[in-house]
């Protein structure tokens, strides 16, 4: 039976990776090459390297760092944060990473989805998706908004308008990340990710609001999510892959055993 | 040495990597002579069958793997690799190398999402050397839309379950294929790797 996935987010900037603290900016956690070696050891099924690194210069350090984790793990992993052009998307995937994300470039300018489908195969291309309750008006009928530049800017797209031309375009999959409940720690946004992973035929990555693991429990169960991200849960070691999965298994969510 | 088939497409390195971190000596190459001349060749695949069958032809890898398939040579295909030994596929009506006879099917439409992409189960249909020491309950990465379908029941050595159940390890003689890739599928994908790399062809 096809396991429910559990994707383990890292957030690096300039090589190390971060995260984002509220009034303090952004603290370093750790090395993500050796995170992410524990986080396969634990039995991660998948890994997100999102590079938040902002000076331009320093950008290729993320190379260097998915070079070396694809060297140390044997599972999937996709980079995230910055890709703008085909180039970006070759020189990653290049380095060793199974697929791209992209979110912000790719609301701009959506030929980059269909583009890097067509040259890297749809299963590379995650479009990355930002989205925000409001309300529903005519140019937004689901009452879910994109936004963009890491959630600062609204665009005045319909969410799930946006998910289903992006799977037209040729997208492999979409990881749905919920700006009201990004930070909270109080469980994922069910009401859109069950509204969009019921409208589109490609996999649906849930992210933002994961605290514990009764929260992917939910977003499996209640809302139709394949996948479920998770960062600070797993990153301030409140809590383990294994025992996450263990509680899956306990409530009846199919994931993949640790032997 | 192990050569593995540079068709200009797909996710070669990953599998360079994999070998590598075994231990395991291999090459990419497009070189005839480099191919058929090494003791094991792996075609992995990424991509659609049509273009690939393309490249393969204008790059003359169709006369070079039936040679290689013809000298006892172990061969293991992965993910598009394990659809193009086939005799066709329904993705773009591609005619394809023949090497086991049947067709790669795409996967209907019974509700489930496509592509069926994530860890699966196999099921062992009969005893392979390159599936020694695999825990029964060991889950591979997968992602296709397409799925093989062999002519003859004894060329399926597992199989797995998504609405349908497909054949996901497929395999004639000196030829096996695992539709899932085992150098993204953590311990006992790497296993599969090594068991491969330790393979005489027979079965």
């Amino acid at each position: 039976m096809l396991s429910k996935r559990i994707v383990v987010c890292l957030d690096v900037k300039e090589g190390k990776t971060t995260k984002g603290i509220k009034f303090k900016g952004n603290v370093d956690i750790g090395d993500p090459v050796t995170m992410a070696r524990e986080y396969y050891d634990q039995g991660v099924d998948e890994l997100v390297f999102y590079d938040i690194t902002a000076s331009s210069d320093k950008r290729n350090i993320i190379i260097d760092v998915v070079r070396e984790v694809a060297k140390n793990i044997f599972i999937p992993f996709s980079v995230g944060g910055g890709i703008r052009t085909l180039d970006d998307m070759h020189r990653v995937l290049n380095a060793g990473a199974e697929k791209i994300s992209v979110n912000t470039a790719a609301v701009l300018n959506p030929e980059l989805i269909s583009e890097g489908a067509r040259i890297f195969g749809k299963q590379c291309i995650v479009l990355g998706m930002d989205a925000k309750k409001t309300t529903k008006i005519p140019e937004i009928p689901s009452g879910y908004e994109v936004w963009i530049n890491g959630g600062r800017k609204p665009m005045g797209v319909d969410a799930l308008e946006w998910a289903k031309k992006a799977e037209g375009l040729g997208a492999g999959e979409i990881c749905l990340n919920s700006i009201d409940a990004d930070g909270t720690s109080d469980g994922y946004e069910l009401t859109v990710t069950s509204m969009i992973s019921g409208s589109v035929s490609i996999p649906v990555i849930a992210s933002g609001g994961a605290g514990k693991p009764e929260h992917l429990r939910d977003v499996f169960t209640q809302a139709g999510a394949d996948a479920a991200l998770i960062a600070s849960m797993v990153h301030y070691r409140d809590y383990r892959i294994d025992e996450i999965k263990s509680f899956l298994t306990a409530e009846g969510v199919p994931v993949r055993k640790i032997i | 040495m192990i050569s593995i088939i540079d068709y200009k497409a797909g996710n070669l390195k990953s599998v360079e990597r994999a070998l590598r971190h075994l231990g395991i000596p291999c090459r990419i190459t497009n070189s005839p002579s480099e191919i058929i001349s090494s003791e094991k060749v792996v075609f992995p695949g990424v991509g659609a069958a049509g273009k690939t069958m393309e490249v393969i032809r204008s790059l003359n890898l169709d006369t070079v793997i039936h040679e290689v398939v013809k000298r006892k040579t172990p061969f293991l295909g992965i993910c598009l690799g394990a659809q193009i030994i086939l005799d066709g596929s329904e993705e773009d009506d591609a005619r394809c190398l023949n090497l086991i006879p049947g067709m790669a099917k795409r996967f209907p439409h019974l509700g489930m999402k496509i592509p069926h992409m994530g860890w699966n189960n196999i099921e062992m249909v009969r005893e392979h050397p390159i599936l020694k020491d695999i825990d029964p309950e060991a889950q591979f990465y997968f992602v296709h839309s397409y799925y093989p379908e062999p002519q003859h029941k004894e060329h399926i050595i597992a199989t797995t379950h998504y609405g349908i159940s497909f054949a996901s390890v497929i395999g004639r003689e000196n030829v096996v294929a695992t539709q899932f890739h085992p150098e993204k599928s953590g311990r006992f994908g790497l296993n599969i790797l090594k068991n491969f790399a330790e393979w005489n062809g027979k079965c």
